[in-house]
């Protein structure tokens, strides 16, 4: 390679825990600095350096008309375009706002509200400018990242399984906690994670959004079967991933 | 139903027996898996003795639903089978195939795994033996055996159990694949308990189960002991959950994609692939290549992988099988059906762990008879196991 690529990292309306993500890989942010040249990383660092850019990482969603123009700018910097979280593929927790009025949230929020200047809706980068992947999670699993960046840099497809969280569950050796009795999100929810919260003996909270033929509709009713009230599975599909069409329309169906 | 006595070497192991071959397997230096208690169900796992078997616990089961209760006794099988099979072991979920380094002169390649232990089952159902036989016929035979399964089988030993509880969702008997077992173990014990005894019939089904039986404290089993033994599995097979018909089921299954039943099974399958990875004979992988950030090492890693998700039939530019009406098809006409065409039996055992462990409850003979009960008689033959 003549020469390192140049990679930046992006934040919008988001925690920073998929940023994190990056920052705790310890061992391989050495062998990530030799591979790629980080040029905009505000977290890890505040030397930026202007584009364009071969690799940019976009955390968060867009909630204001200024990160509304922001993304375009990132966008036209960047050849390569990877959003990373339920914040910037789905909209993230913040897009409940979606769902009531947003100035309702200001004026209970904060003391001084017309100081806030926000957009009515908090929507995934994909809303506004073309994304070459999206990597989900909440937070994203940083195994996962570094398979996204090294198939970036080996000039192949990622090997992201889109499939359900249930096929992790079974290769993982877990004991299926829904057929046990506890609503679980895992059949209809995008793998990643490894199964993480039925190994725990808890149903999967669907943090890496829809798989990719989700039935929402027939799991929802072996959840109401299992006792869930309307209420409860409206919640569980508005939570992180609320935004993603099938998730925002299977809570919609059912009364809050 | 073949009913013991049969003429196999048979003799009576108390419990300190059966923790004297426990005992034998583990100084043999096998690595001995056996039925444990865990996360409220019953699995397979490393056991040291008796003391880690589920005595006095069974299983109640139903269409997506598992609990565990206590019996009425102290019996150490008790029970039906559980979310896992013996496929966890053969034939492992995650598997690295090779690593490749870059090296001076090149790209070194090495296999990844170490040797596999040599496993003794103990506590292998019926169905579980005729599911085994099938994956034999699978990785082992043909063209390309896949050698990790055939050395990890072939150092198996394997300690079979006669079914004493059906599950409700078993239904071997239908499949011609138990609930006794008939063939494809070194020993198989039948559990005899009531008030006044708590022993194993057991039977001899290979060499080297006689030579390992012949160093255990054991005594000869009298007729009235192998009728009892005949009684345990005669009564399981009367309390089968439910039945599968095979008649003529292959062609009723490959004459019919069109019916409305696909649509209808599709509407409440998830498309999650529970069936697919707790089925006893399901052998489908997919592998994946990763490298590391410096370009510098690489590796393959196979992993179960299952006829219900996109990737699994993507071809050029995409996936075959788009609809869950599509891959439902796949699933249960692969089992029932186009199995008998490439491997020359079926690939349903019936174990029912496919109906048990589906979180929305599909059942597979349900779905079979549904569609029998629309149309005239099918042509063809029977097809249960083998
Ligand atoms: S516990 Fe949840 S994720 Fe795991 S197999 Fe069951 S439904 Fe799927
Ligand atoms: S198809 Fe279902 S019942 Fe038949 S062997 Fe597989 S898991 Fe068992
Ligand atoms: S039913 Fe599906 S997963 Fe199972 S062996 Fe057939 S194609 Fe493979
Ligand atoms: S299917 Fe038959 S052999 Fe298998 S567990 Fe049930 S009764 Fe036993
Ligand atoms: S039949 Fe059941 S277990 Fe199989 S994919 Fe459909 S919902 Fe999942």
């Amino acid at each position: 390679m003549n020469r390192r690529p140049r990679l930046a990292v992006w934040k919008f309306a988001s925690c920073d825990g998929c940023q994190l993500s990056l920052l705790d890989c310890e061992d391989e942010l050495l062998l990530l600095a030799e591979a790629v040249q980080i040029a905009n990383f505000a977290e890890a660092s505040s030397a930026m350096e202007g584009g364009p850019y071969d690799l940019s990482l976009v955390e968060g969603s867009i909630t204001t008309a200024h990160d509304a123009e922001r993304i375009r700018k990132v966008r036209r910097q960047s050849k390569f375009l990877v959003t990373i979280g339920a914040c910037a593929t789905a909209g993230g927790i913040q897009a409940l706002r979606n769902f009531a009025d947003v100035n309702d949230f200001v004026a209970a929020v904060y003391a001084s509200p017309q100081y806030i200047e926000t957009l009515a809706t908090s929507t995934p980068i994909s809303a506004h400018v073309p994304v070459d992947f999206e990597l989900r999670g909440c937070p994203i699993n940083k195994a996962q990242l570094l398979e996204v960046i090294s198939a970036f840099l080996a000039g192949r497809k990622p090997a992201i399984a889109a499939h359900s969280v249930c096929i992790e569950c079974k290769q993982r050796g877990t004991v299926c906690v829904m057929v046990q009795g506890t609503p679980c999100l895992g059949p209809v929810t995008h793998a990643g994670c490894g199964a993480l919260c039925p190994s725990y003996r808890r149903g999967c909270y669907g943090c890496y959004g829809p798989m990719e033929t989700p039935n929402t509709e027939a799991l929802a009713r072996e959840w109401t079967a299992l006792g869930a009230a309307p209420r409860d599975i409206r919640r569980a599909f508005h939570t992180f991933n609320a935004w993603a069409p099938a998730f925002r329309e299977e809570g919609e169906a059912h009364d809050d | 139903m073949d009913a013991l006595p049969t003429t196999r070497t048979c003799a009576i192991l108390d419990r300190d027996g059966l923790q004297a071959l426990i005992a034998a397997l583990a100084a043999r230096g096998y690595q001995v898996l056996g039925p444990v208690l865990r996360d409220g169900a019953i699995l397979y796992d490393e056991i040291a003795g008796l003391a880690d078997l589920p005595a006095g616990w069974t299983d109640r089961q139903a269409p997506g639903r598992y609990r565990l209760e206590r019996r009425a006794d102290e019996a150490l099988f008790g029970f039906a089978v559980g979310p896992q099979s013996w496929k966890r072991f053969l034939h492992p979920p995650v598997e690295t195939l090779w690593r490749a380094q870059q090296g001076e002169g090149g790209l070194l390649f090495s296999t990844a795994a170490g040797p596999s232990p040599r496993y003794a089952f103990l506590g292998v159902r019926a169905c579980e033996l005729h599911a085994i036989a099938i994956q034999d016929r699978v990785f082992c035979e043909g063209p390309y055996p896949e050698p990790g399964y055939a050395e990890r089988r072939r150092d198996a030993f394997i300690v079979a159990v006669n079914c004493a509880e059906a599950g409700d969702t078993c239904f071997c008997a239908s499949m011609d694949c138990g609930p006794q077992a008939e063939d494809g173990f070194d020993l198989a014990l039948t559990e005899l308990i009531d008030e006044t005894r708590h022993a194993f019939l057991v039977e001899v089904g290979s060499a080297a189960g006689e030579e390992l039986l012949t160093g255990l404290p054991r005594r000869a089993a009298a007729d009235a002991e192998r009728a009892a033994a005949a009684a345990v599995v005669a009564r399981t097979a009367s309390q089968m959950g439910r039945r599968l018909d095979t008649a003529g089921l292959k062609e009723l299954l490959q004459d019919n994609p069109e019916h409305p039943r696909w649509s209808e099974v599709a509407e409440r399958c998830l498309s999650c692939a529970n069936c697919t990875m707790v089925c006893p004979t399901c052998f489908c992988t997919t592998v994946e290549d990763r490298g590391d950030l410096a370009g510098s090492s690489a590796e393959r890693v196979r992993k179960w992988d299952s006829c219900f998700t996109l990737d699994f039939s993507y071809l050029h530019g995409g996936s075959v099988r788009q609809s869950a009406r599509a891959r439902y098809r796949q699933w249960m006409t692969h089992k029932l059906a186009s199995w008998i065409d490439q491997f020359g039996t079926s690939g349903c055992v019936g174990c029912g762990r496919c109906i048990t462990w589906c979180p929305v409850g599909i059942d597979i003979t349900e779905e079979a008879a549904a569609i029998r009960a629309t149309l005239p008689e099918p042509r063809g033959e029977d097809h249960g196991g083998h």
